[in-house]
């Protein structure tokens, strides 16, 4: 065994133990944290197969943003298990099949003949010198230019929708206009009274 | 390098007539060992850096405000650095009993971890990183991005209520500015045709400017000035640091993250957050400012220049703590964006017209 092989055996094992104890987990934060760790040696399998970008955009995109974000709201809920366990049993015979369900088409697809690790070609070795981030880039901006631009535009509705959804406008909101704070002048906040010295 | 290195060694351990045992037990691990200490020869200086950058700062801030500074531990207080560090060494390291005991102590190694591994692909001079390699900026982003972690899990794990609002105000802050951070980075890439950072720097070598002697002209800082001004000020409020230091806001929240902490484990957020600060400094220098090359052209290029560079960002982070008073919440929250993610964008489609058109210069 190399240490290719070394390390991708004990990045596997790592991932699925961490992705074990997210769904087992008691408390929802440890839960989060393990998912951050199954992204983490996911992305160092990726590394392995030589697929750079794509790792490291896991790494920055959903262990470095999303990852912080979900971890945001999960610390500030306060989740009772107790209460989320209890519909267990009542979702069980919808739940149990699908799981099975879900395993047989795994098993099915990835031991096909047209699938199979012996179906597919072993990819030829990168010239030197060769890019992933380069040749991502012009696959990305030439090829599938459409494809790309219109799963940007969905995620841009998303995005709209998901701020709309959330745009309540507050009554009792002190809201600040710093156009306007700098904007002030004297005049405007001191008054400057001549009076008249007064005598008893 | 690497065959002076080993001749060292062989003349070294000559003396004592061991070469020859010890090498064919070390043979087969050379790599590794070789890369050690590489690793070694990087975080010796940068540590060396963060004490002595500590000692600096006081002493800065001291003259800006007209006091002296430290300066009772050894001549001129050269070894107070030491000094400080010697006691938070000896100190006690106190767990609060309602606290999560086993991620109390990953936050400072998530906050130190990330400060350290970003330095392996930073060229300091030509040929001169750990890993060169393809990806590099993106790396670094990549790197700088999970040192948040180290803030939000200290914050929560400590089971109190100041050191949770700092965890709450850094992950919105820390992702805000990484935006305008990232946005900025796209600019330097797109001119630089690379993300390796060697050749982003080899590539602010090239142009009309530098082939007549003034190298600094053709730097990246001028066709990129208002990135350049995001990217610093944005790596300012990335490391927490006063002007946009309300993630330990003192008069608020006492220390944030770090109150429930002492002794060893204060020290890793303490050391995490100044070598971050040396990073920020080195970026900036070597995206925009040339890296280790020369600013003319009758002068050797070389790390020496990089260094200087390094010193004159690190000079600006110690000068705003002097002048600027803290930003007020929303304040940050505003500038990051409303004013820096919409000026990269525009100043994405800027480069991207100029690269387009004829008086295209970035070749």
């Amino acid at each position: 065994m190399d240490f290719k092989t070394a390390l991708f055996y004990i990045l596997s094992a790592i991932l699925v133990i961490a992705a074990l104890r997210v769904v087992t987990a008691r408390n929802p934060v440890h839960a989060v944290l393990f998912l951050v760790l199954a992204f983490f040696n996911a992305s160092g399998l990726w590394l392995l197969l030589q697929a750079e970008f794509l790792a490291i955009a896991l790494i920055a995109v959903y262990v470095g943003s999303v990852m912080v974000l979900f971890l945001f709201v999960v610390m500030m809920l306060d989740i009772n298990l107790e209460r989320l366990r209890q519909g267990f049993w009542g979702n069980l015979w919808l739940g149990g099949p699908i799981a099975v369900l879900m395993v047989v088409e795994m098993v099915a697809v990835l031991s096909a003949r047209s699938f199979g690790p012996e179906a597919l070609p072993v990819p030829a070795a990168p010239a030197a010198g060769y890019s992933n981030t380069k040749a991502l880039g012009t696959a990305i901006y030439t090829d599938y230019v459409y494809p790309f631009e219109l799963a940007s535009v969905i995620l841009l509705v998303a995005l709209i929708a998901a701020v709309v959804l959330n745009l309540r406008q507050r009554r009792d909101n002190k809201q600040l206009n710093p156009a306007e704070q700098i904007a002030i002048q004297r005049k405007d906040r001191v008054r400057i009274v001549s009076m008249p010295s007064e005598k008893e | 390098m690497e065959q002076l290195v080993l001749q060292f060694f062989q003349w070294f351990w000559n003396l004592f007539g061991l070469w020859d045992a010890l090498w064919a037990v070390v043979k087969p691990v050379w790599p590794l060992v070789w890369v050690i200490m590489k690793i070694v020869a990087i975080l010796v200086p940068l540590m060396l850096s963060v004490a002595y950058l500590t000692f600096w700062e006081r002493k800065i801030i001291g003259w800006m405000q007209v006091r002296i500074g430290p300066n009772r531990v050894g001549p001129w207080g050269l070894l107070q650095p030491i000094a400080d560090g010697m006691k938070l060494f000896f100190k006690e390291v106190l767990v609060p009993t309602g606290a999560n005991r086993g991620l109390f102590f990953v936050g400072p190694v998530m906050a130190i971890a990330p400060a350290l591994a970003a330095w392996a692909v930073v060229p300091f001079f030509d040929g001169g990183a750990l890993a060169d390699i393809d990806a590099g900026l993106f790396y670094v982003l990549a790197m700088t991005s999970m040192g948040i972690y180290g803030v939000i899990i200290a914050g929560w794990a400590s089971n109190s209520k100041y050191p949770f609002l700092g965890a709450m105000r850094a992950s919105a802050q820390m992702v805000s500015y990484e935006i305008a951070m990232g946005m900025a980075l796209v600019c330097v890439l797109m001119i630089s045709n690379s993300l390796n950072l060697s050749d982003i720097v080899r590539a602010q070598g090239r142009g009309w400017f530098a082939d007549q002697g003034a190298g600094f002209l053709s730097w990246n800082w001028i066709p990129l000035l208002p990135m350049f001004v995001v990217y610093f000020i944005s790596g300012v409020a990335e490391t927490n640091r006063a002007p946009f230091d309300v993630v330990e806001g003192e008069s608020e929240i006492v220390a944030g993250h770090m109150v429930e902490f002492s002794g060893m484990a204060f020290a890793m957020f303490f050391l995490a957050e100044y070598a971050n600060m040396i990073l920020v400094a080195t970026l900036t220098s070597v995206l925009f400012l040339g890296g280790w090359l020369s600013p003319v052209g009758f002068l050797p290029d070389g790390f020496h220049w990089l260094a200087l560079k390094i010193s004159f960002f690190l000079f600006l982070f110690l000068w705003f703590r002097a002048t600027f008073p803290r930003y007020r919440y929303d304040q940050i929250m505003r500038l990051g964006w409303k004013v820096f993610v919409p000026l990269t964008l525009v100043w994405i489609v800027v480069i991207g017209t100029w690269m387009m058109s004829p008086w295209n210069i970035f070749k």
